[in-house]
């Protein structure tokens, strides 16, 4: 028998949920999907342009090179700060008090709001009264960060770094604890070195937060926007102008509605399909793990 | 090939220790001679894998000594003691494939590539695992999973013993047997020493040639597991070998007669004369409830007791009565006669034992 009783009245139930989603996402995103086929004029006047502002966002060549910044970019910082964050959840104490003040002293930096950070990095770089840059031309190391686009480059790096690597280091940290303590001891009574153990133990086991890591490392360093324009704001010239960066110029500086919002809609596809071309990779590579049929 | 010796042996997680309570090990000696199948065998909390992590070296004892033939390892790495230890719960290399798992202990100590494979295939083929070679060891079931930690304690050439830390927790109970007759099979194969860590006793007695019974960090009785039957050395054994345990009645000699509370016990001459020469006040005799015979009439050496309950386990049956305000079970064959609630209980006096302080003690005929 079936107990279920049908009343279509529970349709009210998912209402409020309906009505926060419908106005912190879906209307907000359709207004973007509507502004990005629309030559907007004025309040009243706007008329359709099709697939036009997608075509010429697509071709904007300051455009692609953002794009091309921007990828740059979110390898450049994975490609440091996920060997960087396994590596220091590796030496992190595992107990007793060092282990929790070591925590915390590794959260810190995530607990600074991001322009904070920048204004932060903004100060430590400056030559006269900054520390880093002040050493820096002491010793005798040419560094500008508002003249050199390399040394724009290496801080804003280094500044992400310093920001988000506590986040991998956190996750691997958790990923390792959760190893059991019988695993070290079978691999020393199977001689194992200390890399097979990372090899074939410790990163097998990482590979869930690894996953979650990187996601979250690419999706936000590829939206990065406080840290960087506060800091260089973009420059020197556009070297470090990202694609977040550009689309806030465009859709708030000059009130360029329609190809902001045909932009805007790329930036969250490309987000997205990237996403999960990596997320679907790394499961299918997992299942390829798991047997074919019995024994 | 290894005669595992401890001497002195204790060891206490606390650094400064002030009873024998704070012992997780009390002082103990023992031999494990080579090529012996030993179980040690005790509830949860009584020592025993701190014992076998001591043997295995993942421990160091604070005191006493560990001798692999002689030669002291305490400070020795279980890398360098020529052991292998299976876990409670698989430990297998989950992105390997069974060969590779086999393999590694071979190839973590550079073992040519010609002679690791006959050597995989060969421990393969005894644990029954040459048709999962090729898989990934992350699929496999749990019983397989735990063939393949034993497998990388086998495939070394310089494997001395095997220690095993309760190995069948988590394998479904009808591939139990199989797995523990497959260790049988190894060990009379293998010239190995293998020390079996259970809580279970037929575990232990259908493994072991011989049991380590430990309780409170003592190993209180070494024995097969007929004379832990028969002869338990410490009222502990008693109790915890046999289904049901062993039945304790604390006695005292009054006036030429073994008091049970207010009842006068009949017992041999000889039990009468060794309770009566003891000072101890913990005074105990134990009978096996094999060796409770249960009687619907009265009879004059038997005792009055009450009947609580009959649990019929199909080939035997469990008496459950009281007895001077205690209960005591009785183990009954099949086809027993009926009785009543009142029933009368005779012990077998052939089969009586005598425990002082907790302590079996021999009574000459």
């Amino acid at each position: 028998m079936n107990n279920k009783v049908y009343n279509n009245r529970a349709w009210l139930l998912v209402l409020p949920m309906l009505v926060l989603v419908a106005f912190s996402a879906i209307i907000p995103l359709m207004t973007v999907v509507n502004y990005s086929v629309q030559d907007v004029l004025g309040p009243h006047a706007s008329f359709f342009t099709g697939t036009e502002w997608f075509r010429t966002m697509l071709n904007d060549p300051a455009l692609q090179t953002a794009f091309g910044r921007q990828i740059l970019f979110s390898l450049t910082i994975l490609a440091i700060q996920i060997p960087l964050g396994i590596g220091i959840a590796l030496i992190m104490p595992k107990q007793g008090w060092q282990a929790s003040a070591v925590l915390i002293l590794i959260t810190l930096p995530l607990l600074i709001p991001w322009n904070v950070v920048g204004s932060i990095w903004q100060i430590f770089t400056r030559g006269d009264i900054g520390l880093m840059g002040w050493s820096l031309r002491e010793i005798g190391i040419e560094y500008n960060i508002t003249r050199n686009a390399g040394d724009a480059w290496f801080t804003i790096i280094l500044m992400d770094v310093w920001h988000w690597t506590p986040l991998v280091a956190m996750l691997c940290y958790s990923g390792l604890r959760s190893i059991p303590e019988a695993y070290y001891q079978a691999a020393r009574i199977d001689r194992a070195s200390k890399w097979a153990v990372f090899r074939y133990i410790q990163l097998p086991k990482l590979t869930n937060v690894l996953v979650i890591a990187v996601l979250l490392r690419f999706m936000h360093s590829f939206m990065i926007y406080a840290e960087p324009f506060v800091l260089t704001g973009g420059g020197p010239g556009s070297s470090t102008t990202f694609l977040s960066q550009s689309l806030a110029t465009m859709a708030i500086g000059q009130q360029d509605l329609g190809p902001s919002a045909a932009f805007s809609i790329i930036y969250f596809l490309v987000i997205l399909l990237v996403s999960w071309v990596f997320y679907t990779t790394i499961m299918h590579m997992q299942k390829d793990k798991t047997p074919q049929g019995g024994a | 090939m290894a005669e595992i010796v401890l001497k002195r042996l204790a060891h206490t997680y606390s650094a400064n220790p002030q009873s024998p309570e704070d012992y997780a090990i009390r002082q103990m000696e023992h031999v494990w001679h080579q090529g012996g199948a030993y179980a040690l065998l005790g509830p949860s909390g009584c020592g025993k894998s701190t014992l076998l992590n001591i043997i295995s070296g993942l421990l160091e004892p604070s005191e006493g000594d560990v001798l692999f033939d002689g030669q002291r390892v305490n400070e020795l790495p279980p890398e360098e003691r020529n052991i292998a230890q299976v876990f409670q719960f698989p430990v297998i290399y989950d992105t390997m494939t069974v060969f590779d798992n086999l393999a590694f202990p071979l190839r973590n100590i550079n073992v040519p590539h010609h002679r690791i494979t006959p050597k995989v295939e060969e421990v393969a083929d005894i644990l029954e695992l040459t048709p999962l070679l090729k898989r990934k060891a992350k699929g496999l079931t749990a019983d397989e999973k735990q063939k393949v930690s034993m497998g990388r304690g086998l495939v070394r050439d310089d494997v001395s013993a095997i220690l095993f830390d309760e190995p069948l927790t988590v394998i479904d109970p009808q591939l139990k047997w199989k797995l523990r007759r497959k260790l049988k099979e190894i060990h009379q194969r293998f010239n190995i020493t293998m020390i079996y860590v259970t809580h279970d006793q037929l575990e232990a007695s259908t493994f072991a040639d011989k049991i380590a019974v430990m309780y409170d960090g003592q190993v209180v009785q070494f024995g097969t597991p007929q004379e832990l039957f028969e002869t338990p050395a410490h009222t502990f054994v008693g109790y915890f070998i046999g289904s049901p345990g062993m039945n304790f009645l604390n006695v005292r000699h009054h006036a030429g007669e073994i008091m049970f509370g207010e009842m006068s016990l009949p017992m041999p001459t000889r039990f009468v004369e060794a309770i009566a020469n003891t000072d101890s006040a913990n005074v105990k005799i134990g009978i096996r409830p094999e060796f409770v015979s249960v009687h619907a009439d009265k009879r004059d050496d038997a005792l009055p007791a009450r009947k609580c309950q009959v649990q019929d386990l199909g080939t035997y049956s469990i008496v459950t009565f009281e007895l001077g305000g205690q209960t005591f079970k009785a183990r009954l064959a099949e086809g027993h006669p009926d009785f009543g609630d009142d029933i009368h209980v005779t012990f077998d006096p052939d089969q009586l034992g005598l425990f002082v302080d907790d302590y079996r003690v021999e009574v000459q005929a």
